[in-house]
């Protein structure tokens, strides 16, 4: 029999305060298989793991179980001890009696009972594994960006400057995202295009970067370090190579669609370049508002481009591309500021959200980036800016805080007084969360200075007098209802997800929080991971956050991709699905339920095999098989049972 | 599906004309309304304490009758009774305690309350059982350049777990006057409080309500108000009185039972009754637009 | 006039009342202040609605209860509808003027409304306010 060692921590106060750690040591020192055991203060630190390692030498053990915390938080720290110590890692099991035992009891009497039978059960375990060793897998030096948003730009230069290779996919016409409609950015007051065109030249220009636009990942499979994608491309109606930019499709295009770029606040053609920095720098058929691309119906463009560019028989292509991590970055939509009936949007021209009224204020944008209001062209003298619209309302809409529209709406009424001088801003807010560096003096400033008058409460509704929006809001720090008879009001809105990251994560199976938000795979020590190995996050798509964040995020999740590429070998947990050939009949009926797609019959010998690299362990075919050939490594059905005689007898 | 009306007390009284338009109004769509016996007052506004069941019984006894009179469902005409009764059904319901100690106060009925017979407001039947397609086939008489605001008032939208509609953004009772050949205007008052019983001790502040959401509706353009609610229609028609001396600029607007519009558009004749019963006198209005 | 606070006073015995009566719990507010912009009587109270939730938390009850804005509550139930954190501030005015009428008088007595008056209105008037507002 294996000679083990029970090692039983404190956790300081944690465990000792409800489990009776003495008490254990003694009752389970005679239990079968048991050559040594102790309890310790903090068994994961230095001289706790000395003292495993002493054990381990001087009483020739085979195995040891830790009792302690979790074993997501410390199972490697003790299986790199039994390393050390020259025994196979899997020879270590941990008896979680904190997070399943003493933080969630408080009866001693009870709690005690409890950790002995979940330390019984481990060394019944312990009795039966076997030494394992990891799978390796070599890892193909690629990595894939999703979304070309000023977080997947980071990403994608920082790993493309690192010397690997990238590629981007991007669903719109052009790289650049929400950033590239803003006018200037908090709290610097630069110039958004400014700063970001280069980023996207750079990344056009890149040798070490593929960019796909009009395009979206279909399909991602493989695993860690080798993934293969299948990535679609919109039908290329304008070939980049020929066009020269020229815009006589564009003239001769009888079709006007309200602008993308500019929320609406413009019209573009069903044949248009976004924006005139747009990267790659080509013309898209917008074939959904295409009159129709039979000459018959229309073929004023084709008929006009001189460079012969226009095709109109192109059609969808596939494109199939080996990675070995992948990046995540498809950002954030607005709100839907429909959903919000009392303050008006839609029902009146001068309520507008706020990335309408960046448009307004970009020098890009329908107004050349002078203010005028919506309905009448008019400049108005007295706006309102409606804060959390949409957010921090469990009851009605967003339950969180957007994060940035505290800061992006101070701006706003700041580029407004700048080009407004007599004008009067107003801002109804909740609370001002101006926690970023310089934020807190950039509100000061403008307080103080730039006769911004901030309102304390919520707005109640809007609604139209004339040509005025009258605005009924609360100040809850004088206690008097509120009236402003205001020119145009500018509701700044809640972020959420991207419909792309909705779509994108119900066909790629991605983990996403409750509120659709992809999970990280720890809130702070796993930041920019996804508990998806291989998948990295960056931006928006994982949180609310402003530029300077997104930017940080997107360095972090390129380092940790880095760190995957830039290693030869991966490795792989060897707790997975084997098969015993004796016992398989063949059924197959295994193959169809891994989701990973491990296990294939092979046609000669008629049983089943796994794919060791594929394999993550889940389980699903153990359950299924009616003939007890599949079974777990290290989590065996006799295992198990003499696991669940533990617990059954009580004792 | 055996459906019962619902007076309440004011369409006894006050609201006569909301009743006899009502009735008129159904007989023609052929959906008579069937007045429920033995019905005793709602309650009147419905008690939001969480332990006074004593303000829940006049209700419940009334639903209570009706499930024993083999009523599936009741309609009520006012938007008080409907939020009183349905209220009342709601909390009792979902409170096992609740019901059982109700019952004890039953002990007069023929039977305990099962909470069998729902309560509906008679707008949700026109549009979803009758429906304004059926209506507008109906209509003989348009309300042709009769431009209506709709007031909703509190009680057929809030609380919004029985709002008749969006408790938002509403539309029900403008599209019900589009079906009837008029023009359904949305002002920004229409679901703001009137004062509601303040009108007998804070009579000012009705006064001022009533002056705030009748200009609210004439700047949106309209020339009348239609509402369901009787303690809406005092204040907003009756107060137009205090309101008037009060305001020396304020003109005063007509106001509507739905029920007497649909009345005349239906091609029924207009009760000259029931002009006794307006403080403010449509007449004119309705003879400018050549509906009587 | 500063308010002193102490464990005692800010959870005591009346404050439970009122959570118990409305079925709210007024901690739940973060005093967004929505309840009282929408309010359509606001401007006739001493305390808005957002105040008698705050003086609430503070513990300070006898100073709602003698105010006068629970009376003039017209129980719309618009500040119930749009608070973003589903407080039914209606129902907590509720149990603040049940909490009144169960001890003393309310501000309604029947035989303070005149007799013509009492002619012209309709009996859903007066019921309503009876049970509003008398004891
Ligand atoms: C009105 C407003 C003003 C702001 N002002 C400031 C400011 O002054 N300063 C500041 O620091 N921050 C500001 N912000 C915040 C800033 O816009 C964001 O932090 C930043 O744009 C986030 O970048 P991102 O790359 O995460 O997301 P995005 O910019 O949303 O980019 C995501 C990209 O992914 C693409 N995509 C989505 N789904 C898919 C898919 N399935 N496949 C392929 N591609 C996909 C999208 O098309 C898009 O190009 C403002 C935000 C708003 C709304
Ligand atoms: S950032 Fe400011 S405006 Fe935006 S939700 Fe948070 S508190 Fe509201
Ligand atoms: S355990 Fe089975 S089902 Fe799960 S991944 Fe491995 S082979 Fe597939
Ligand atoms: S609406 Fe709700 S959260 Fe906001 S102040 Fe009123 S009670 Fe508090
Ligand atoms: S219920 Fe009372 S406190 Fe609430 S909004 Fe209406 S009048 Fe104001």
């Amino acid at each position: 029999m294996k000679k083990i060692g029970v090692f039983i921590c404190h956790c300081g106060i944690n465990i000792k305060d409800t489990v009776d750690v003495d008490r254990l040591t003694e009752e389970l020192a005679d239990y079968p298989g048991v050559a040594y055991i102790e309890n310790y203060m903090f068994m994961c630190s230095d001289p706790g793991q000395n003292h495993i390692k002493d054990a381990i030498h001087e009483r020739k053990l085979d195995g040891v179980v830790v009792a302690a915390c979790s074993p997501t938080l410390h199972e490697s720290t003790f299986q790199t001890v039994l390393k050390e110590s020259g025994l196979n890692e899997y020879q270590m099991e941990i008896a979680n009696i904190r997070e399943q035992c003493s933080w969630v009891h408080t009866d001693i009497e009870q709690a005690t009972h409890k950790a002995k039978l979940i330390i019984k059960t481990a060394i019944e375990k312990l009795k039966l594994n076997e030494s394992l060793y990891p799978v390796s897998a070599p890892v193909t030096k690629k990595a894939l960006v999703i979304g070309g948003g000023i977080a997947g730009i980071q990403a994608a230069l920082d790993i493309a400057d690192a010397g690997f290779q990238v590629i981007m996919v991007e669903k719109k016409p052009s790289i650049g995202g929400h950033m590239i409609q803003l006018s200037e950015t908090f709290p610097t007051l630069d110039c958004s295009q400014c700063i970001l065109t280069p980023k996207m030249v750079a990344l056009s220009k890149h040798k070490n970067i593929k960019l796909y636009v009009n395009s979206e990942v279909e399909s991602i499979d493989g695993y860690v370090g080798n993934f293969n994608v299948k990535i679609k491309q919109e039908a290329l109606y304008v070939d980049p190579a020929k066009c020269n930019l020229c815009d006589d499709c564009t003239e001769v295009c009888p079709v006007l669609v309200p602008s993308e770029q500019d929320e609406g606040l413009s019209w573009r053609k069903a044949i248009y370049i976004p924006f005139p920095q747009a990267i790659p720098a080509t013309y898209t058929l917008d074939v959904e508002n295409c009159l129709g691309l039979e000459p018959i119906a229309c073929g004023k463009c084709r008929e006009k481009c001189i460079a012969e560019a226009i095709n109109y028989d192109a059609t969808d292509t596939i494109i199939e591309e080996e990675v070995g991590a992948v990046i995540l970055a498809t950002g954030f939509d607005l709100y839907p500021v429909e959903n919000i009936p009392e303050y008006g949007y839609g029902k009146y021209p001068d309520v507008i959200t706020s990335l309408q009224f960046e448009r307004i204020l970009s020098a890009t944008g329908p107004t050349g980036g002078e203010i005028y209001r919506p309905s009448d062209g008019k400049v108005p003298k007295e706006i309102v800016f409606v804060q959390c619209s949409g957010s921090r309302d469990p009851e009605h809409h967003l339950s969180y805080c957007s994060k940035i529209c505290c800061m992006y709406t101070l701006k706003h009424a700041k580029l407004y007084k700048h080009k407004v001088h007599n004008g009067q801003p107003y801002i109804f807010y909740i609370d001002i969360r101006a926690g970023g560096k310089r934020y807190e003096e950039f509100v000061q400033q403008a307080v103080s200075e730039e006769g911004i008058l901030y309102i304390r409460g919520k707005v109640a509704k809007i609604y139209k007098e004339g040509d005025k929006m009258i605005v009924i809001g609360m100040d809850t720090l004088s206690n008097k209802k509120i009236e402003v008879k205001a020119d145009l009001v500018v509701l700044a809105m809640g972020i959420v997800p991207s419909e792309g990251s909705h779509d994108l994560v119900k066909r790629l199976k991605i983990n996403t929080d409750d509120k659709g938000f992809l999970s990280e795979a720890h809130p702070k020590l796993r930041p920019v991971e996804s508990l998806q190995a291989g998948f990295y996050l960056a931006g928006t798509s994982q949180g609310p956050r402003d530029i300077p964040d997104s930017v940080s995020q997107a360095s972090g999740a390129a380092a940790k991709a880095l760190i995957l590429l830039s290693s030869d070998k991966i490795y792989h947990s060897p707790i997975i699905a084997s098969v015993d050939e004796d016992l398989c009949s063949g059924c197959a009926i295994c193959v169809g339920t891994c989701p990973y797609g491990a296990r294939e019959l092979n046609e000669v010998s008629k049983v089943v095999e796994v794919n060791e690299i594929l394999c993550e362990g889940c389980g699903a075919c153990i359950s299924a098989c009616p003939s007890g050939a599949a079974q777990q490594k290290n989590l065996t059905d006799d295992q198990i049972d003499n696991m669940i005689k533990i617990i059954a007898s009580g004792k | 599906m055996k459906s019962g009306y619902f007076p309440g007390c004011t369409l006894k009284t006050n609201a006569k004309h909301f009743e006899d338009s009502a009735m008129q109004v159904m007989e023609v769509l052929g959906h008579p309304l069937e007045e429920m016996e033995n019905w005793i007052c709602c309650g009147t506004v419905f008690s939001m304490t969480t332990d006074d069941l004593m303000l829940q019984l006049a209700s419940i006894r009334n639903l209570l009758r009706a499930e024993n009179q083999g009523y599936d469902e009741l309609i009520t005409l006012c938007s008080m009774c409907y939020n009183t009764l349905k209220r009342a059904k709601e909390f009792i319901l979902n409170d096992e305690e609740n019901l059982r100690k109700v019952n004890d106060f039953m002990y007069k009925e023929d039977s305990k309350f099962k909470g069998t017979t729902d309560v509906v407001h008679l707008l949700s039947i026109l549009k979803d059982r009758i429906t304004f397609e059926e209506i507008k086939n109906k209509v003989t008489k348009p309300l042709t350049d009769l431009k209506i605001g709709a007031y909703y008032g509190c009680l057929l939208v809030r609380p919004k777990e029985l709002a008749i509609d969006d408790f938002e953004d509403p539309t029900i009772m403008e599209e019900l006057v589009d079906t009837l050949g008029g023009e359904g205007v949305v002002f920004p008052y229409r679901l703001e409080c009137c004062g509601a019983y303040q009108t007998i001790i804070e009579k000012d502040v009705t006064v001022k309500r009533t002056y705030e959401i009748i200009n609210s509706a004439r700047n949106a353009g309209c020339e009348a108000l239609i509402t369901s609610c009787p303690l809406c229609a005092f204040n907003l028609d009756q107060r137009q009185k205090e309101t008037s001396e009060e305001f020396l600029e304020f003109s005063t607007m007509p106001v509507f039972y739905f029920t007497e519009l649909m009345a005349i558009a239906l091609g029924l004749k207009w009760n000259k009754d029931w002009k006794k019963l307006h403080y403010i006198d449509p007449v004119p209005l309705l003879k400018e637009k050549g509906l009587i | 006039m500063s308010l002193k606070i102490t464990r005692e006073k800010i959870k005591n015995f009346l404050v439970d009342k009122i959570e118990e009566i409305s079925g709210q719990n007024v901690f739940d507010c973060y005093q967004c202040g929505i309840c009282s912009s929408g309010c359509p009587v606001t401007d006739y109270m001493d305390y808005s609605p957002n105040q008698v939730i705050r003086l609430l938390q503070l513990g300070s009850v006898d100073e709602i209860l003698n105010s006068k804005t629970i009376w003039i509550c017209s129980t719309c139930l618009q500040c119930s509808t749009r608070c973003p954190k589903g407080i039914e501030v209606a129902k907590v005015m509720e149990a603040l003027r049940t909490i009144n009428l169960r001890q003393r008088e309310g501000t309604l007595k029947p035989e303070d409304i005149k007799s013509k008056e009492l002619k012209d209105l309709p009996p859903i008037a007066l019921v309503s306010a009876f049970r509003k507002l008398t004891g």
